[in-house]
């Protein structure tokens, strides 16, 4: 019988767009970051399906998390909105995304969260929204606030949405954070920075849209989300 | 076009956003052929990861992808431990099960497979083929207490052997 053709690799991230598992600047990086050689499969043995959403409708509520509590919920009220695609710039409709996030004050309603900012009893913080058929998303939430972390002397994170997403195939599963246009903290955090490529850590920060912006109600925020697994070929511009 | 988005760790806080619904049981677990899957997941200093989300997706038993059947999500509690109530996947081959970690400190998901142990189909398998009597033992769940056990090592001598992404 002959050798199947895996390989062993190094870990270089999908194609350099993903961090290291080891950075070191990131604690918490360094116990847990995997330190042998990943195995490649070639094409042929990957699973090309994943899960596609099939519970019952989401609420609306799920979309709009100013709207899942008896009061309105403290802060600047945003609408973030963008659209899907997979690496070969096709929409992905019917995509599951998740989202969660601190409140204005930065805080997280998770009873870990020790940072003394205030909870907000009208806003938990969490939510979903499925995206139509030509792979777009929109939701409603607080801008959170910044938060400090012990990773380093006077850290904080910057304001960020974190977002789940589910693709095509599973391997392609995307879990990712939003940062928001102009925050000084982006520089020092080491997360953020986690992204080697600038360019591609740019492409974290949503931006200011007046488009989505609507009139005496909330500001828009665009966010534009691109999976894509190895064998992903980008579009020509 | 612009880029593919990159990888972002869930953070330790993820809980209330993720697995506030119960979705670790793929099948109703009063079913005879309900299979429970469980298992520990371990830092490289041995301590169990006690904030790590695993999800799996794999066949039915019939190897195929029917009725929404296959997703299940899990996180892990005080002593590390995930569990999943689900079906042994079936169809040609080795069976197994996709697995992602994603856990505070992982800047993208760790993927892995669970294979079954005792299974005819495993000899042929072109991955526990290239893996070493070590590898393949560690990607070889434990029958144990009626159903399977697989622990999960993210770093050191027992490493997991995990998938590139």
């Amino acid at each position: 019988m002959s050798r199947p053709p895996i390989e062993r690799v190094r870990d270089d991230g999908r194609r350099g767009i993903d961090p290291p598992y080891l950075f070191p600047d990131y604690r918490s990086t360094r116990l847990r970051a995997p330190d042998r050689p990943l195995i490649l499969l070639p094409e042929s043995m990957h699973d090309p399906t994943g899960p596609v959403y099939g519970e019952s409708p989401l609420a609306e509520t799920d979309s709009d998390l100013t709207r899942q509590h008896d009061g309105e919920p403290l802060g600047e009220r945003i609408i973030v909105t963008g659209t899907v695609r997979d690496g070969s710039g096709r929409p992905v409709p019917g995509s599951l995304i998740e989202i969660w996030q601190a409140n204005a004050a930065g805080r997280y309603i998770h009873q870990h969260d020790r940072h003394p900012a205030p909870v907000d009893p009208n806003f938990t913080g969490a939510g979903r929204v499925l995206t139509d058929s030509e792979g777009r998303y929109r939701f409603t939430t607080i801008r959170p606030g910044a938060y400090p972390w012990r990773n380093h002397e006077n850290a904080w994170r910057p304001a960020h949405i974190h977002l789940s997403v589910f693709g095509r195939a599973f391997p392609e599963r995307l879990v990712t954070q939003m940062y928001f246009p102009g925050d000084p903290l982006h520089s020092a955090d080491p997360i953020f920075n986690s992204v080697p490529d600038p360019a591609a850590r740019e492409r974290m920060i949503s931006r200011f849209d007046w488009e989505t912006t609507t009139e005496e109600w909330a500001l828009g925020f665009r966010f534009d989300i691109v999976l894509g697994g190895r064998d992903a070929t980008p579009l020509e511009a | 076009m612009a880029g593919a988005t990159p990888s972002q760790t869930v953070g330790p806080f993820f809980s209330f956003g993720l697995c506030a619904r119960p979705q670790h049981e793929l099948v109703d677990p009063g079913r005879a052929d309900a299979l429970r899957i469980e298992g520990r997941v371990f830092d490289g200093a041995g301590e169990p990861v006690v904030d790590a989300m695993v999800e799996i997706w794999q066949a039915d038993a019939e190897g195929g992808h029917r009725d929404g059947f296959g997703w299940g999500r899990s996180g892990t509690d005080a002593a590390g431990r995930y569990a999943f109530v689900t079906l042994k996947p079936g169809g040609e081959g080795a069976p197994f099960v996709t697995v992602l970690v994603f856990a505070r400190g992982l800047l993208k998901p760790v993927m892995t497979r669970i294979y079954f142990p005792d299974e005819p189909g495993n000899a042929a398998d072109p991955l526990l083929a290239a893996l070493t009597d070590a590898e393949r033992a560690g990607l070889t769940a434990v029958a144990e207490n009626g159903g399977m056990r697989f622990d999960i090592h993210l770093q050191g001598e027992r490493q997991t052997t995990f998938l590139a992404l």
